[in-house]
C-alpha cells in the first residue's frame, strides 16, 4: 500500500508510519519542518532497512497554498497512491483557548476548515485514480457539546461531520473515509495533561487503525473502550451534561 | 510510594530541555538520580523523542535521539543479529539513561560499559548551548557525562556502535556453587572464554555455605547450533497489587533463597535458552517492585577492589548477615578496567548488588556497608544509591573533585541538578 501521511512525525502518526514501513508499505510524509520531515525519514528507513528513506515535502495546515504542491510532490514519487492519512492538527485547552482569540481562530481553521480543504485535494486525486482510503484523525471530543472541549471539540465535530458525511456520498465509487476517535492517547499533545482511565499507548492505538485502514471502517474509537464511553456519553441528557464536568 | 516532581514530555526534546534543571529516560534507576530538586518539580522525560537518526548495517554504528528504549531496539534489530555492546539487567532503559549510569552487563570483564562504545554525543548545556562531544571534541566533557548522572548537559542525542552477533540466542551454562569462595574461583576462571557471566547468591546462609549460588556462563550461540526461528516475545506476568509489608520478612527471603538454589538440578546445566530470558529475568515480572508493599527498597551495589583480596567479598557478606539484612536478590559479578567515564562506577575486582527492603534500620546498615567499602577501596553505584551521606561518598570517589571542577567549568551555578545530587554534592536545592 502507497500511503501520504500529514503529520507522521508525532504522537500517533509517528506510531503509524512505523507500522506501515514495517510491514513493507511505501510512504510519503507530509508536515513541517523540512528538518523534522527528514529525521522522521531517517527513522523509518533505518527500522525497515529501506534502501532509501521515505520522500518528504512542507505541508502547512495553516497554509492550504502548501496542499496542492506538496500532495503533488507525494503523487510523482509514489506513482498511485492507495491511502491518505491526516493525524496532523492543533490542541489546546479550554482555558487557553477561551483567553487567546486568535489561538482559537487558529485551531478552528487548522482543524476543520484547512483539513476540510487539504480532504478535498486528496479526495479529488483518490477518485481519479478510481478510489482508495481515506484516513483521518477526528477526536471523541467531537460527539458532543462538553465543558473542558468546547471549543476544540466544535472543531472536530464540524470535521466528523464532514468525514461521515464523505463516506456516504463516495464509498460506492471506491472511496473509504476512516474517521478515527481518540480517546485519550499518551502523547506529546496530551502531554502535561492527567490521563484518565483506558488512556491509550500511541502504538496500540496504530495497530488498531492500522486493521481499520485495510477493512475500511468508517468509524474507529480508540482505544476500543472509548467507544462504549461515547455511546453513554451521547445519550446522557442535557441537565446532567450541564452538572458534570466530562 | 509516591514521588515528588511530574514528569513533562515531547517529541522536541531541544525544546523540551531550555532551561529544564534535569533530564530522564524510563525511570528505572533506583535512588533518587531521576528526581528533581524540591525548587523545581518537572524532570524532562525523553521517551517520545525515539527516532533513530542514522544505521550503518555494514558497522553497526547508530545515531538516535536519548529516548529510544533498549526494548524497542531490541525488538527491531535481535532478529537481524545486532544487539548493544552492553546490556544493563533490564530492557527498559533508553539510550540517554544508559550513557548517563554508564551502565553494565554481564560482558563487563571483557567489553567495559556502555561508554566504551559510544563515539559522540549530544547536549544541550545548562547555558542553553547545544555542544556535541566525543573523544575529539570536548573530550573531558565527554567523559564527564559518561556515567555523569545526566548532570553535566540533557542528553538529546547517542552515537554508538550496536555489535553483529552470530544468531540471536544464547548459549548459557549455569553451574551450584558451594560458597563464596568458590564463587570468586569460578567467575575467574569462566572469564577469558565467556563473554558473559554473572553469579546469583544467596547473602542469607552464614557459615561453609556462605555465598552459595548459580554461576552462569554464556555466548551468542553459532548459527548452526541455533533455533532458525527469531526468538518470539516472552509472556510477561503483572504482580497485580502492593503486597503488605510483612509478605517479604526474612523467612519468605530464606524460602526463595533456599528454593532458587536447590531448584537448580543437577549441578550443571547447559542449552541454548532466549536472550531475554538470559539477559532480562525480572523484566518477565511487570511491576515486580510491587512485591516489596509501600515501604519499597533499596538497592545497594558496591565494587569491592581485586586489591582488597580474595576475601572481601566474604567479609561484606559477613557484615551483611550479621546485621540481618536479607535480599531477596543478590547478584555478583566481577569486573573488568575502569572505563572512560570521569564517574563511572565499575573497576577491577568484584560487584555486589543486593535489594534492601526499607525499614526503619535501613541507613544505619547502608553506612555500615559503606564503611566497609571505604576501608577495602571500592564505591558504589550512583543509579542505586539514596541512602550513601556524602563524607561517604567523597571518601570514596578520588575522582569527584576533577568532575566537579569539569561541571562547574559548564555550568557554575549548577543548575542541572537532582535529589540525589544535592543530598551528595549539596546543590542548591
Amino acid at each position: 500500500m502507497n500511503t501520504i501521511l500529514l503529520g507522521a512525525t508525532k504522537g500517533m502518526g509517528r506510531a503509524l508510519s512505523r507500522l506501515l514501513v514495517e510491514r513493507g508499505d511505501s510512504v510519503f510524509l507530509l508536515g513541517l519542518p523540512l528538518e523534522d520531515l527528514e529525521r522522521s525519514a531517517a527513522d523509518l528507513a533505518a527500522r525497515a532497512n529501506l534502501d532509501a528513506p521515505p520522500g518528504f515535502a512542507f505541508c502547512d495546515l495553516l497554509d492550504p497554498t502548501t496542499f496542492s504542491p506538496a500532495l503533488d510532490a507525494a503523487t510523482e514519487r509514489l506513482t498511485r497512491i492507495d491511502a491518505v492519512v491526516v493525524t496532523a492538527g492543533l490542541f489546546a485547552t479550554q482555558d487557553a483557548l477561551e483567553a487567546d482569540r486568535e489561538l482559537a481562530r487558529r485551531l478552528l481553521t487548522a482543524n476543520f476548515a484547512n483539513t476540510v480543504v487539504f480532504c478535498e485535494e486528496a479526495r479529488h486525486r483518490l477518485l481519479e485514480q478510481g478510489g482508495g482510503k481515506l484516513c483521518v484523525f477526528s477526536s471523541v471530543a467531537g460527539e458532543r457539546g462538553r465543558k473542558p472541549v468546547v471549543i476544540y471539540g466544535a472543531s472536530k465535530g464540524g470535521l466528523s461531520i464532514y468525514l461521515e458525511g464523505l463516506d456516504h456520498k463516495f464509498r460506492s465509487q471506491g472511496l473509504e473515509t476512516i474517521c478515527v476517535k481518540p480517546g485519550f492517547v499518551k502523547t506529546g499533545m496530551t502531554a502535561g495533561l492527567k490521563p484518565p482511565p483506558f488512556a491509550g499507548e500511541p502504538e496500540a492505538v496504530a495497530r488498531q487503525v492500522l486493521k481499520a485502514i485495510d477493512r475500511g471502517t468508517p468509524v474507529v474509537y480508540c482505544p476500543p473502550p472509548w467507544a462504549l464511553v461515547m455511546l453513554v456519553i451521547r445519550w446522557l441528557p442535557r441537565f446532567v451534561m450541564r452538572k458534570i464536568g466530562f | 510510594m509516591s514521588v515528588p516532581g511530574r514528569e513533562i514530555f515531547s517529541e522536541d526534546l531541544e525544546k523540551l530541555t531550555e532551561g529544564a534543571v534535569l533530564s530522564r529516560g524510563l525511570a528505572r534507576s533506583y535512588g533518587d538520580s531521576s528526581l528533581p530538586p524540591p525548587s523545581h518539580p518537572e524532570v524532562v522525560s525523553t521517551v517520545l523523542a525515539d527516532r533513530i537518526l542514522s544505521f550503518d548495517r555494514e558497522t553497526g554504528r547508530m545515531r538516535a535521539e536519548a529516548g529510544l528504549s533498549l526494548r524497542e531496539l531490541n525488538e527491531l534489530f535481535l532478529r537481524d543479529c545486532w544487539f548493544t555492546p552492553v546490556s544493563p539487567g533490564t530492557q527498559f532503559v533508553t539510550l540517554g539513561g544508559m550513557v548517563a549510569a554508564d551502565v553494565h552487563g554481564k560482558n563487563h570483564h571483557q567489553d567495559g560499559c556502555f561508554g566504551e562504545h559510544v563515539h559522540s554525543l549530544r547536549l544541550r548545556m545548562a547555558s542553553g548551548e547545544i555542544v556535541e562531544c566525543s573523544l575529539e571534541n570536548e573530550p573531558e566533557l565527554f567523559a564527564a557525562t559518561i556515567g555523569g548522572m545526566g548532570l553535566t548537559g540533557h542528553i538529546l542525542e547517542v552515537e554508538f556502535s550496536l555489535r553483529s552477533i552470530p544468531s540471536p540466542w544464547i548459549w548459557c551454562e549455569s553451574t551450584r556453587i558451594r560458597n563464596i569462595d568458590e564463587f570468586m574461583e569460578g567467575l575467574k576462571a569462566a572469564g577469558p572464554d565467556w563473554p558473559y557471566t554473572v553469579g546469583w547468591i544467596d547473602c542469607i546462609s552464614k557459615g561453609s555455605k556462605m555465598g552459595r549460588g548459580i554461576l552462569q556462563r554464556g555466548r551468542w550461540a553459532e548459527a548452526d547450533r541455533a533455533p532458525r526461528r527469531p526468538p518470539g516475545h516472552k509472556r510477561h506476568i503483572a504482580v497485580p497489587f502492593e503486597f503488605p509489608s510483612w509478605a517479604l520478612g526474612p523467612w519468605t527471603v530464606r524460602a526463595f533463597n533456599s528454593a532458587y538454589y536447590h531448584r537448580h538440578i543437577p549441578r550443571e546445566k547447559k542449552g541454548i535458552v532466549h536472550p531475554e530470558s538470559f539477559f532480562y529475568p525480572l523484566d518477565a515480572v511487570l511491576n515486580w517492585n510491587l512485591v516489596y508493599g509501600k515501604h519499597g527498597f533499596t538497592q545497594y551495589q558496591c565494587v569491592l577492589p581485586d586489591t582488597a583480596g580474595p576475601g572481601a567479598a566474604r567479609r561484606f557478606l559477613e557484615l551483611l548477615t550479621s546485621k540481618g539484612g536479607a535480599s531477596f536478590l543478590c547478584v555478583i559479578k566481577d569486573c573488568g578496567p575502569e572505563g572512560r567515564g570521569l564517574l563511572s562506577f565499575p573497576r577491577p575486582g568484584i560487584s555486589i548488588a543486593l535489594d534492601i527492603p526499607v525499614r526503619p534500620d535501613t541507613q544505619s546498615l547502608v553506612d555500615a556497608l559503606n564503611e566497609l567499602v571505604i576501608a577495602e577501596g571500592g564505591r558504589i553505584y550512583l543509579a542505586k544509591d539514596s541512602f550513601t551521606r556524602p563524607e561517604h561518598f567523597r571518601a570514596m570517589e578520588p575522582r569527584l573533585d576533577r568532575w566537579m571542577d569539569l561541571r562547574a567549568r559548564w555550568d557554575p551555578e549548577r543548575r542541572l541538578r537532582s535529589a540525589q545530587s544535592i543530598r551528595l554534592f549539596g546543590d542548591p536545592s
